[in-house]
């Protein structure tokens, strides 16, 4: 070390050398241990934000176990085992929760599939019009549309006394209908409004995949004489099927979860409405604030959260499993 | 793998629908547009009733055409239009600011994770990425805003829910993630900090990401409901579209816009509701589709996933 220093210190100073560009660029990496730290307290803000709102909350699970009394907070309320889930699983209305949300769901996502696949096709066969660029903005309205101002639409076309649909129906000489006191339409009416909400922005990604297929097969197709259908069943379809199984198992992994503004608000919250309508999360919902039994609403949310875990982590496995190495598609 | 906008070159100069022949071609065209106006026809409703008199609403129904024309919604609304204005308000600021702060949040985030030399960036990046499979959900939050932070009836409760969205600082961290090291070693020769070369190169780099996160993030704000609907009772701070809830679920809130002194039974309730969401949704809805390519853009940077 002191043979090494005194090496260094016996150049003299006139015969140090020019720093270079690398030698600098040495030099400043040297400071990896600064620019670590300015790095850290670059994502601290979001962090910090991050270690309130999704992992201090993670201990507000605890309220599950608890007889949860305002003025006693989290852990100051009395421990209650798994009597919180033993009253929600004591009634229906849970369960009947569950179906909902895993039925409307299924309901939801195939749909979903179908008509966002059939409008990428048809946007795709006629991709150079200039047209086009038209129907995907029209398409694309809805995503800025709130479930606020969807629910005056369904409620201008749905209403009982001056409906369009009733309007309609009693033109027809039929009988109008009490749609929002009749559940057994629902299912299919908030698949309608899924439906618009969500189609023109899910057959983007679709279209996305399928102009990125290689023009030279529609060509040698082309050449064999393969009519349209054939090209779509031969080459579209297959070509893009493995991002539609990857958006299914993925959509599967969250169908515990429901857009909460479609479920409560498009229905007017409607009770008549709650055997077919009536998800997790209004559930949830009207335990937190309607009836404030925040133990409940925290044990049917725990309920939630866990199984919707495991179906992320398993269906997650499964797109694991089935993707491309070098095309992953995964979440992890 | 080319650029989306060379996929799209590409398509064009590939003449793909001669061979579709000119019937099949229309009919596709005819199909698109019908779809088209499926997207846009129950608007035209609320539209439509808006400018309809109240009582031959109430006779006629809705349509797609006013069956009385009447400009008696709007007049109401003006006559007082603090209510609406002061959503506007609540609503813009919130939007803006909260779009401002998210965005920075998230890039200063998803840049830091993006540097390779960065010693925590592996377990930082499973903390943030961690969040979008297990969540606490809204019971957790409920409590910690209301009895711990107390936010309820702030501002803040309207801006905290969107700071930061966990697949967003993904899609920045691996825009980031692209951007070319030698620009970046060439700035710290010249002597840039981490700080400066992450506000001076990569940010601008970014752009067309941070444009779409940007977006998504305005219109979680613009759109969101929700939060009020847990968090805020003080009327002076509802945001547009809780005024619209409240507007539907309370005829009596109705009365509060326009003129105050009209008898309840005077009040054109349907139609003013319906002019309310036309002046709520109507400008926002134009302005943002100037932004839709980001949106399509979104699409390409995986958003949609």
């Amino acid at each position: 070390m002191t043979d090494l220093s005194l090496e260094h210190n016996a150049v003299p100073p006139s015969a140090a050398p020019v720093p270079t560009w690398r030698s600098r660029l040495a030099f400043v990496q040297g400071h990896i241990f600064r620019r670590n730290l300015v790095w850290l307290l670059m994502a601290s803000p979001a962090l910090l934000w991050i270690i309130i709102f999704k992992y201090i909350t993670l201990f507000g699970t605890w309220i599950a176990f608890t007889d949860y009394k305002v003025r006693r907070g989290v852990f100051g309320s009395e421990f209650v085992g798994l009597d919180n889930f033993r009253f929600l699983f004591a009634t229906d209305t849970a369960l009947r929760a569950t179906r909902n949300t895993i039925l409307l769901n299924l309901l939801f996502i195939a749909a979903g599939v179908v008509f966002s696949l059939l409008i990428a096709w048809l946007l795709f066969e006629v991709y150079s019009s200039k047209r086009t660029k038209y129907y995907q903005t029209m398409l694309l309205l809805p995503r800025f549309i709130s479930w606020v101002v969807v629910s005056y639409f369904v409620f201008a076309l749905l209403a009982t006394d001056n409906g369009l649909i009733n309007t309609f129906l009693r033109g027809a000489g039929l009988q109008p209908v009490a749609w929002y006191a009749s559940p057994q339409y629902w299912p299919f009416i908030l698949m309608l409004v899924s439906l618009w909400a969500g189609v023109g922005i899910s057959s983007l990604i679709y279209l996305s995949g399928m102009l990125a297929i290689d023009t030279q097969l529609y060509d040698a197709a082309r050449v064999d004489g393969a009519n349209k259908w054939q090209q779509f069943r031969n080459i579209t379809f297959p070509m893009i099927l493995p991002l539609v199984v990857i958006n299914l198992l993925l959509s599967m992994a969250y169908i515990m979860n429901s857009d909460f503004g479609l479920f409560f608000q498009v229905t007017r919250n409607s009770a008549a409405l709650y055997p077919t309508t009536d998800v997790l999360d209004t559930y949830i919902y009207r335990a937190l604030i309607s009836t404030k039994d925040v133990s409940m609403a925290a044990a049917a949310q725990f309920y939630q959260s866990i199984v919707g875990f495991a179906l992320v982590i398993t269906f997650n496995w499964i797109v694991r499993r089935i993707e491309r190495k070098d095309e992953p598609l995964s979440l992890f | 793998m080319p650029t989306y906008s060379q996929q799209v070159q590409q398509r064009k100069r590939q003449d793909t629908d001669y061979f579709l022949g000119w019937l099949g071609r229309n009919l596709v065209h005819l199909i698109l547009l019908i779809l088209s106006l499926l997207a846009l026809v129950p608007l035209l409703l609320i539209l439509s009733a808006s400018f309809t008199d109240e009582i031959a609403l109430t006779r006629n129904g809705y349509g797609l055409l006013p069956s009385q024309f009447s400009t008696a919604a709007y007049e109401l609304i003006f006559r007082d239009p603090s209510v609406i204005v002061r959503s506007y308000m609540v609503t813009i600021s919130v939007t803006a600011l909260g779009t401002a702060i998210a965005v920075l949040l998230m890039s200063m985030l998803a840049y830091a994770l993006s540097r390779s030399e960065f010693v925590l960036r592996k377990p930082l990046s499973f903390l943030v990425f961690f969040t979008m499979l297990f969540n606490g959900g809204i019971v957790p939050y409920y409590v910690l805003m209301t009895q711990y932070l107390r936010v309820q009836d702030t501002m803040f409760a309207l801006l905290l829910p969107y700071f930061v969205v966990a697949f967003y600082v993904l899609i920045l961290r691996t825009y980031f993630t692209t951007l070319p090291q030698d620009l970046i070693d060439a700035a710290r020769v010249d002597g840039a900090g981490e700080f400066r070369i992450y506000w001076s190169i990569a940010l601008p780099l970014a752009k067309p990401a941070l444009a779409t996160i940007a977006l998504f993030t305005a219109l979680n704000y613009w759109n969101d409901w929700t939060t009020s609907l847990y968090f805020i009772r003080d009327s002076q701070l509802y945001p547009l579209q809780y005024l619209l809830y409240i507007l539907q679920s309370n005829i009596s809130a109705v009365q509060q816009t326009g003129a105050g002194n009209i008898p309840a039974a005077e009040i054109p309730a349907q139609t003013t509701r319906m002019a309310m969401a036309v002046l709520a949704t109507g400008p926002a809805a134009v302005f943002f589709l100037f932004f839709q390519r980001y949106l399509v853009r979104g699409v390409t940077l995986g958003a949609f996933k």
